[in-house]
């Protein structure tokens, strides 16, 4: 079978040249802006309120354009965002430690394996510096040493303390910033907003983005509506996984119809895998949940020695157990990056090392912590984790050591965009992790909150008033347009089949299955073999879904069902993609590891020579196979290297 | 375990709602609550029955979007819990658990479990903010912020906006969340230039949104899975007075 064929190659057309540190500057001189009494008549439609959508509607609104506002939550302030934890990264270098924004561009280009463009992460670590500041003064109460400066701490294994956080709720404190910027301009009239509204379909008029097609998930009424420019700030599709530490609503929905209107999908196999989560306790399970990274600093992993070693922890003596990241890691040993840490930890189980239920497990012990800081320095640190911890387990940290396993958490690949985060649709911007742009192959702890932040506080509000002036005839389209008439009838007829099938298995069902599918073939490891074998799989199950599938309930109210449904009837079609990326990228690269190109050590190893590009897919259609577009990386400022963590 | 159900059950806003019994067999002391409310739903599925809608979204106790009446405690029997968060090992072999949405006259039922909360946005809309346009902000280090008022400011700002207070006020007061953000904001030197039209605009959208007076029963405070003290309602009247004397309003 023929999985995809190749076509051209995809070019940044917006990359601006010259050198790096100017890039930015000289890009929003050159580009043109729309005047300020002008601004009200232009219309975007923004899709997501979590720190990519929020930031930016609130943005475009404080600058005199009308925007409307869409998530499925009953408020903006609930988007997936509010779950991030950890910490926000910024080359302030507050601490006077030797950062920089040299030091952030060249930590993430090589954390992210050199599979992202040089420019726009630099971007990126420059504009860091401007969303600490514009936060404080929104009021975001980040943590502050006594002298009353933010205090700063080292995340994810950086060797330099550029973490800015809020106790354990920094994406919740960022969010509420952005939200309450946000009511702040839907009390002043410039956005319009519209909770409890699913994005359904792309209108696209003229090879341009028009508008989208929504259901309203209170009354079930699907409608249509319309801008100038339209920005998809939908997040990212770790859901595919079915278990994974994004919230239950995440999907993929909102960016695969674009997808399927001619919006090209940029690295989908990318995901990123967390090694700390705490490990699935029965077939109930809906969720997993993160246990911060921080937590690596103090506890030490481990596994006993003997497989299948029937003891409680403390029974095993030290000289049984297995510190396997010390071991084999020992200039890192447990902070070694979250893909190494997360790979590690399946290769323990898999040799049937794992502990608790189903062998899915490994230890993470504070015993040498608390004995050498004490139970009350370690509680002052931890304190919430254990408790939360211990709520979900009913298991004291304290007491017996935590038991965690690596889990689904983000999506490094998503829509691709050029410089400006434009679509291959004009008119089509995308931001925040539902794009694909600055993580390359793995994103480092932090570093997704700053580019949420990034994309809508700074970058899209200057790229896509270049597109505005631009384009400053566009004909008006109504609801009457045939291409909208057609996306419409598009999206009710799919409602109406997915009610009337009434088969006999319920949408969850289909989604575990396909969830399971994944995490073994297009999980930590991936090999030919399994790849392909999941590809099967999935066509299999996904033609099952379209006979048997039960959704109860009618299109005219909330039902929760259908929304399920329509959602996983588009991971189905994401997972295939997924897994023929994944083929097709024959080395090893960041979170993708294929088990066919790994050094004498069991790293991954990278093939420069054939995979240094962003593979850009194209749909076409449900029959034929995708078209793969290469993006060629150039590296001019950070020299290719081999990670090394040994 | 098996339990008993007694659900809140009611198609739309039109509908005068019922409460209706189910059964539920081999639950698992590890699930959560939700999950409890999953496995039924699969249940009533397959068995042609429409499935009870609840919100929920983070499961992580985080977003705010999950609810629930349990027993006539909002979020259920656990302190500083969310119902996301609660899990079933709280409860015993045939327990019988009430289950109802928020009530309250700002809240109203959407459909079965599921309320609608947006009167919580308009209060924020009307100056739960500080102004601050995007672009115009100075160094972050421009003001220092001592480290007490900083924490104190952070604790007030983890409210997460699930309503709880107000399920659980005999008044329907959303006095505590209200609270939550006048004290976050007023703690801050960011948040000084506002601070007086801030407090009047809040109390007057979240008298206008239909929430009750509060009379300091203190229920609020119990429930609140984030521990929101009284102490911040204090702040807010503390705030209300002066703003009321010296206002130019
Ligand atoms: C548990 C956890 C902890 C994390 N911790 C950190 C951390 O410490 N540091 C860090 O940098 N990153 C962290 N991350 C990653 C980070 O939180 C996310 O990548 C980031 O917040 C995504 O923001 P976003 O704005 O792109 O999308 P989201 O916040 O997911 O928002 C998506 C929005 O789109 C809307 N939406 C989606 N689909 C539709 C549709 N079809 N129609 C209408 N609306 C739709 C939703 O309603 C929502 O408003 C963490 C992630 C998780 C899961
Ligand atoms: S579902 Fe998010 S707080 Fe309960």
């Amino acid at each position: 079978m023929t999985l995809y064929v190749e076509g051209d190659p995809v070019a940044d057309t917006k990359a601006p040249d010259g050198p790096i540190e100017t890039r930015w500057d000289r890009h929003r001189f050159e580009s043109k802006l729309v005047n300020p009494a002008n601004r009200r008549k232009r219309t975007i439609i923004v899709v997501g309120t979590g720190l990519a959508g929020g930031a930016a509607a609130a943005t475009l609104g404080e600058a005199g354009y009308h925007v409307k506002s869409y998530c499925y939550q009953d408020s903006p302030r609930r988007a997936h965002s509010i779950a991030a934890q950890g910490g926000i990264n910024a080359a302030k270098n507050y601490r006077n430690d030797g950062d920089s924004i040299q030091r952030l561009f060249y930590d993430t280009v090589k954390g992210g394996d050199f599979r992202s463009r040089e420019s726009n992460v630099y971007r990126l670590a420059q504009v860091s510096v401007e969303i600490i500041d514009q936060c404080v003064a929104q009021g975001v109460p980040f943590a502050r040493e006594y002298g009353g400066l933010l205090d700063n701490r080292s995340f994810g294994g950086a060797q330099v303390s550029r973490t800015f956080y809020a106790r354990g709720q920094t994406g919740q404190q960022l969010l509420l910033g952005a939200y309450q910027a946000l009511e702040r301009q839907v009390a002043a009239g410039t956005v319009e907003m519209h909770a409890r509204h699913e994005m359904l379909d792309l209108i696209v008029v003229d090879g341009r983005a028009r508008g989208i097609v929504v259901r309203d998930l209170v009354t079930g009424e699907i409608a249509t509506d319309f801008a100038d420019a339209v920005v998809l700030a939908s997040g990212g599709y770790g859901n595919v996984f079915f278990l994974s530490t994004n919230a239950k609503g995440c999907n993929v929905t909102a960016t695969w119809r674009a997808h399927r209107k001619g919006a090209l999908f940029a690295n989908p196999c990318f995901t990123q895998i967390h090694p700390t989560c705490i490990p699935q306790s029965g077939d109930h399970q809906s969720k997993l949940t993160l246990m911060s990274e921080s937590l690596r600093n103090d506890g030490r992993v481990w596994v006993p020695k003997e497989k299948g070693d029937p003891r409680k922890p403390g029974d095993i003596p030290e000289g049984e157990r297995d510190y396997y990241l010390e071991r084999i890691y020992p200039s890192f040993g447990n902070l070694v990056p979250r893909d190494i840490a997360s790979r590690a930890a399946k290769n323990v189980c898999d040799e049937g090392r794992g502990v608790g239920p189903g062998g899915l497990g490994v230890y993470l012990d504070f015993a040498d912590a608390i004995e050498r800081l004490g139970k009350d320095a370690v509680s002052a640190k931890y304190g919430n984790l254990f408790e939360m911890y211990e709520r979900i387990t009913g298991e004291d940290p304290n007491e017996v050591p935590m038991r965690i396993y690596p889990a689904v958490h983000y999506t490094m690949g998503g829509l691709w965009v050029d410089y400006d985060l434009q679509s291959t649709i004009p008119g089509l911007f995308v931001t925040g992790e539902a794009n694909f742009s600055d993580h390359g192959a793995n994103r480092l702890g932090a570093s997704a909150l700053m580019q949420g932040l990034a994309d809508g506080y700074f970058v899209l509000p200057n790229t896509i008033s270049g597109y505005l002036a631009e384009n400053s005839k566009l004909e008006p389209v109504g609801a009457d347009h045939p291409a909208a008439v057609e996306a419409r009838f598009a999206v009710e007829r799919r409602v109406a089949r997915l009610l009337n099938i009434d088969g006999d298995r319920t949408v969850d069902s289909f989604h575990r299955e396909l969830g399971r599918i994944m995490w073994d073939y297009c999980g930590m490891e991936r090999t030919d073999e399994g790849l392909r074998k999941a590809i099967e799989l999935i066509r299999g199950l996904r033609d099952e879904f379209w006979r048997r599938v039960k959704v109860p309930g009618s299109a005219d109210d909330l039902n929760q069902a259908l929304e399920k449904a329509g959602r996983v009837a588009d991971f189905f079609e994401l997972a295939e993609l997924m897994c023929v990326d994944a083929l097709h990228r024959t080395e090893s690269c960041g979170g993708h590891f294929r088990g066919e190109s790994q050094t004498p050590e069991g790293e991954a190893l990278r093939d420069d020579e054939n995979f240094s590009y962003v593979a850009a897919w194209e749909w076409s259609g449900s029959e034929a196979p995708p078209v793969l577009h290469k993006e060629e990386l150039n590296f001019e400022y950070v020299h290719l290297s081999q990670r090394s963590y040994k | 375990m098996n339990l008993t159900l007694r659900i809140w059950r009611q198609t739309g806003p039109a509908d005068k709602g019922r409460m209706v019994k189910y059964r539920v067999e081999d639950v698992s002391p590890d699930m959560s609550f939700l999950e409890m409310l999953d496995m039924l739903n699969e249940r009533l599925t397959l068995d042609g029955d429409e499935p009870v809608a609840f919100d929920h979204d983070c499961r992580e106790g985080i977003c705010g979007m999950c609810s629930l009446m349990i027993n006539g405690a909002a979020h259920g029997p656990e302190r500083a819990t969310t119902t996301c968060q609660l899990h079933m090992r709280h409860f015993a072999d045939g327990d019988t658990i009430d289950i109802e949405p928020w009530r309250a006259r700002a809240f109203p039922v959407v459909k079965d479990l599921v309320v609608d909360r947006t009167a919580f946005d308009k209060i924020i809309q009307a100056g739960g903010y500080i102004s601050a346009a995007t672009g115009t902000a100075p160094d972050a280090h421009a003001a220092p912020v001592p480290k007490a008022d900083a924490d104190a400011a952070f604790e007030a700002a983890t409210c997460i906006g699930c309503g709880a207070c107000v399920a659980a006020c005999p008044n329907g007061s959303g006095m505590l969340f209200t609270a939550a953000k006048v004290t976050h904001l007023g703690l801050l030197p960011q948040g000084q230039p506002e601070r007086r039209e801030r407090v009047l605009n809040m109390v007057e959208a979240h008298d206008d949104a239909g929430f009750g007076g509060c009379t300091n029963t203190g229920e609020c405070t119990a429930v609140c899975p984030k521990g929101i003290p009284l102490t911040a309602i204090g702040q807010l009247n503390r705030d209300f007075l002066k703003a009321s004397t010296t206002s130019a309003r």
